[in-house]
């Protein structure tokens, strides 16, 4: 027993050698990506925005970005991706984010679409004092329960989705007086809606909720609430689906004519605009996390990354591409800022530091990190209706709210800024 | 008296503690981790003696992590031993209520219920806006009357509580195993008939077992708590679940130390795979897992008796 | 009125594709006593070959109405090559272990099928969507339902008929039934029952991706759609009784009917529905609703 027990661990030991003797050069940036690469999330998220990465990473090692990311790779050192699969829930994540940080030994962490990951790793990041990007996901919850140093999320949070979504159908959608709602089962999609009908009591009084539906996340099969949607019509269905559910819902509302007397809000439709454009229906508001993809706001970068990501992929960018190349950007950026000569990699904390409060240009236009003490960008939102002409998706009926007239100030919760009537806000 | 192999637990013990202030941390984290999901398959390989197989075990882990969490967050303690022991209290309370309907089962029909038990508090669990619905919540780390055990920024309390609970537990079901109520267990299993003819209760002494398990599992998921320093519900869904029964049969039940050191190397299984191949890591695992059926039928721990016979 | 109807046709819909995959999950642990967690696999292969057929089919604007056939061919040879695949390939060499290592062997199937799919099929969404929208919709009380989820209960009506006819009707049905009862003393007494163990993996792993191919019309088809729909087949398939083809069609109802109420009533209640209904059924029927009688060994 002692024998073998012992002949066990140096066996083991051996093998746990040979496969953590990883080389570590000094002449390149690892940078570590985790986004969705299997289950439901990876087509509508995980995959683009890996695409998304891949685009970029390989434009900025050439040097072909136009200004100011004309810099090779990040601060003149090759940038090279190490990608995780982001599936299998937070524990994983916490365990995999170690393993980047110490066994791969990234400089810097970019990813998490799961808001469940994004509340669990910054307090691993902290302590590993690693400079970490969130890209995609959406739970206000991160930056307002917390103090980070080393965590940075550079899209907004989902608040405004909602916020932007209740503003836009008090003032686009005529004789308002019932929505109804079908959101997933999930922190998501109770917070989607929660937000949406909270700001909605604000801006317009006495519109009443007909029916909310929360069912499972992945479900497939929308019978049931479809059917209760129209048993209880409203003017307006709001929907935070996304990926699989999004589509499936979509098919089998337009089939039972839900769409015809009932206008659909989807607050994350723009991720399957291009792949499912034959059956959104008409008159559908979307939107798109931010100014993204149709809304993104007309720039030289934007005309590049598109024109790039679509000779590349054969389709146009999505959000959640929008949220990583911003995300990859932004860290870019505040190394270069931090370093002093080009070539290094500066540390950590010089990088976290010219993080804070930092104002960039994305595709998706200006992003400032005005929130969460410096550490959580604001954007603009934009909510439009699909049309199709000849065949083409086109929007219609495009509004924009300022960054400030949807998300609270610097250190107001999400919540308590909804409730007190939207204290501070400024809108165009 | 210490028997020659108790020497060599507590020596182990000791040693791995030590090696916790010269290993890398990923790996300490990971060890900790698999401990804890080790003490919970710990709980199912007694069930699986008694031929029962739980695909519910996740509901004491979850319930484990989220007294601790509850606990901590309400009392603002982070005292380790005050948290395992709400855990233990937790585990105990539940699973002495829902033991109780789920002893009278068999089979997938033991499964199925207790996976039923499982996802309901996962649903009740993703309904709690308080507790934070499907993202969980955060949770303090731990300290020892105030003392972390920090060194060079890194907390190893949770570790070496993980690695003492493990030993303890281990013992402590390595006597029981041996004591005639333990072994009963694969009595029930061979033929359950034949025992409640000797004049024993079965349904009474798998109640005992489940509630041990349930113990076990609740103790593992506050070490995941404390570790991970995250909670969500995800831990009481059926594929955690599922994955504890993979580590128990991957590891064997032959011995308590069995689930405990497959759980480690299920672990760096998996993260491996996840290194190695992040696109396709399920499907090496599923092959993994496929070959450790086919070549070695009484799990990973069948290989120390070939280690023993290439020994003598 | 209103809501009553709705509730009886949403039940009856979701029942019948509930049905449809359970089925095959049932005939499999009837006869061969394993629970197939990759039958989640067979369903999301037999949704992408439909799908991904489907789509080639009609881009190349062939007449619409031979795509309901197009879908049953997909599932028909998705079932035939990956059950023989699995059954002759690999599962017949495990024959004789635990039924809990069977579960886990099927579980490690379906993690490498998962990846075989979407190395086959990429992550992106596939849509077969004419099919479903092209047979219109019907109005009842006011409420406009999809003629697709009627021909559904229709197909699925049949499929119930044929297996009942053909496992209580015809020869080899009760040659199958006597494998169910007692599959030693059926093979003592000149049964096949390698052969019969073999053509009901296959004929279950049609149904599984039958279910697939007939459902891909009205969804997305994504990656991890199989694993979705697995739980829910369990559930069903012990309400009714493990390995009871009429006790899963009675749990399917069950369970239909009453998530359907609960979206309609309650919909807060939806996620515990299959779990309560499961757990109320075995509090009084520990064995499922209509279990086979198994001797008590002593």
């Amino acid at each position: 027993m002692l024998k073998t027990i012992s002949k066990m661990a140096v066996y083991g030991a051996v093998a746990f050698g040979a496969l953590t003797a990883t080389a570590q050069a000094a002449d390149e940036y690892k940078l570590g990506l985790v986004t969705f690469l299997s289950g439901g999330a990876a087509g509508p998220f995980g995959v683009p925005a890996k695409n998304g990465a891949d685009l970029l990473v390989d434009a900025l090692n050439a040097g072909t970005v136009p200004a100011p990311y004309n810099k090779v790779g990040i601060n003149g050192v090759k940038i090279n991706p190490v990608y995780v699969d982001e599936a299998g829930g937070a524990t994983k994540q916490v365990s995999e984010y170690r393993n980047l940080v110490e066994r791969q030994g990234v400089n810097a962490v970019v990813g998490y679409i799961s808001s469940g990951d994004c509340l669990a790793v910054p307090g691993v990041a902290e302590e590993m004092k690693k400079v970490t990007v969130l890209f995609d996901c959406g739970t206000p919850r991160v930056f307002e329960e917390a103090d980070y140093k080393f965590v940075f999320r550079t899209a907004a949070t989902a608040t405004m989705d909602n916020v932007g979504a209740a503003r836009y159908i008090a003032e686009k959608v005529g004789g308002l007086a019932s929505v109804s709602g079908i959101n997933q089962n999930y922190s998501f999609g109770h917070d989607s809606w929660n937000d949406f009908t909270t700001s909605l009591e604000q801006i317009k009084k006495g519109v009443d909720v007909s029916t909310k539906q929360f069912p499972k996340i992945y479900a497939g099969q929308y019978g049931a609430e479809v059917s209760a949607l129209m048993v209880n019509p409203a003017e307006v269905v709001h929907s935070s689906f996304w990926g699989g559910d999004m589509e499936a819902f979509l098919l089998q509302g337009a089939a039972r004519g839900l769409f015809e007397d009932q206008k659909v809000l989807l607050t994350c439709g723009e991720s399957a605009l291009y792949k499912f454009a034959d059956n959104f229906p008409e008159g559908a508001i979307v939107g798109a996390r931010g100014p993204n993809g149709v809304f993104a706001p007309k720039s030289e970068l934007n005309d590049w990354f598109v024109k790039e990501y679509e000779a590349r992929y054969g389709t146009k960018p999505t959000y959640p591409v929008y949220h990583m190349v911003q995300a990859i950007m932004g860290l870019k950026l505040a190394t270069e800022k931090a370093a002093a000569n080009a070539g290094e990699i500066p540390t950590d904390e010089a990088v976290a530091g010219a993080f804070e409060y930092l104002e960039f240009d994305s595709p998706a236009g200006k992003i400032a990190m005005t929130n969460g003490n410096g550490h959580q960008a604001v954007q603009e939102m934009v909510f439009g209706q699909v049309s199709k002409e000849n065949g083409e998706v086109v929007m219609k009926d495009v509004v924009r709210y300022a960054p400030s007239c949807v998300n609270p100030p610097n250190g107001v919760k999400a919540a308590d800024w909804i409730a007190s009537g939207f204290e501070g806000a400024v809108c165009n | 008296m210490l028997s020659k192999n108790q020497i060599f637990v507590v020596a182990a013990a000791a040693l791995m503690i030590l090696a916790g202030l010269v290993m890398p941390y990923w790996f300490s984290f990971l060890v900790t981790v698999a401990l804890a999901k080790g003490l919970v398959v710990l709980g199912l390989v007694i069930l699986m003696r008694a031929g029962l197989v739980s695909f519910g075990q996740g509901l004491y882990y979850c319930a484990g992590a989220y007294a601790v969490g509850a606990f901590s967050d309400y009392f603002q303690t982070d005292n380790v031993l005050l948290l395992v022991l709400v855990a233990i209290v937790c585990g105990l309370v539940i699973s002495s209520i829902v033991g109780l309907l789920l002893s009278r089962y068999r089979d997938i029909f033991f499964a199925m219920f207790s996976m039923a038990f499982s996802m309901i508090l996962y649903g009740v669990l993703v309904k709690s806006a308080a507790l934070g619905s499907s993202d969980g919540f955060n949770v303090t780390k731990p300290s020892l009357f105030g003392w972390a055990a920090e060194f060079n920024g890194t907390n190893l309390l949770s570790y070496w509580v993980a690695i003492i609970l493990a030993c303890v537990a281990g013992a402590i079901i390595w006597r029981y195993m041996r004591s005639p109520m333990g072994m009963t267990g694969e009595a029930i299993r061979e033929n359950e008939i034949r025992v409640e003819y000797l004049g024993v209760s079965v349904q009474k002494i798998i109640y005992i077992k489940y509630i041990i398990a349930a113990v076990l599992a609740s103790v593992g998921g506050s070490i995941t708590a404390m570790t991970v320093g995250h909670i969500d519900p995800e831990m009481a869904y059926w594929t955690t679940s599922g994955e504890f029964v993979f580590i128990a049969l991957m590891a064997g039940t032959g011995h308590v130390a069995a689930p405990l050191i497959g759980a480690v190397i299920f672990e760096l299984m998996r993260t491996f795979a996840f290194q190695l191949s992040p696109y396709t890591w399920q499907m090496i695992l599923g092959i993994a897992l496929l070959s450790i059926i086919i070549f070695l039928p009484n799990g990973l721990w069948s290989l120390t008796d070939k280690f023993k016979k290439g020994a003598n | 009125m209103n809501l009553a109807l709705a509730v009886l046709v949403d039940g009856v819909v979701y029942s019948s594709w509930l049905f449809l995959i359970a089925a095959g999950l049932t005939l499999i642990y009837g006869v061969m006593k394993i629970l197939n967690m990759a039958h989640g696999s067979f369903y999301a292969i037999g949704a992408y070959s439909g799908a991904s057929l489907i789509g080639v089919y009609f881009a190349g604007g062939n007449p619409p109405w031979a795509s309901y056939l197009l879908l049953v061919g997909a599932a028909l040879v998705a079932g035939l090559i990956v059950g023989l695949l699995i059954e002759r390939g690999f599962l017949r060499f495990m024959y004789g272990r635990d039924e809990v290592v069977m579960i886990l062997v099927t579980y490690g199937i379906l993690l490498i099928l998962e990846d075989a799919i979407k190395l086959l099929w990429g992550v992106d969404p596939y849509f077969a969507y004419q099919p479903y929208t092209l047979l219109g919709r019907t109005k009842i009380g006011g409420l406009s339902f999809a003629n697709y989820d009627f021909m559904l209960i229709c197909v699925t009506a049949l499929v119930a008929l044929v297996l009942w006819w053909s496992l209580n009707r015809t020869r080899s049905g009760k040659i199958l039934q006597s494998v169910i009862h007692d599959r030693e003393m059926a093979g003592a007494l000149g049964v096949n029952v390698t052969k019969i163990f073999t053509i009901t993996f296959v004929i279950g792993a049609f149904l599984g991706a039958f279910a697939g191919a007939l459902t891909a019309p009205g969804i997305s088809v994504v990656p991890g759609i199989g694993i979705e729909v697995i739980i829910l087949a369990f559930a069903v398939v012990v309400i009714g009784g493990l390995g009871s083809v009429g006790g899963a069609f009675v749990g399917a109802l069950i369970v239909g009917l009453s998530r359907a109420l609960s979206v309609h009533l309650y919909p807060d209640g939806e996620l515990f529905v299959i779990y309560g209904v499961m757990g109320l059924v075995l509090a009084f029927r520990p064995q499922g609703l209509f279990a086979i009688a198994g001797a008590r060994k002593i």
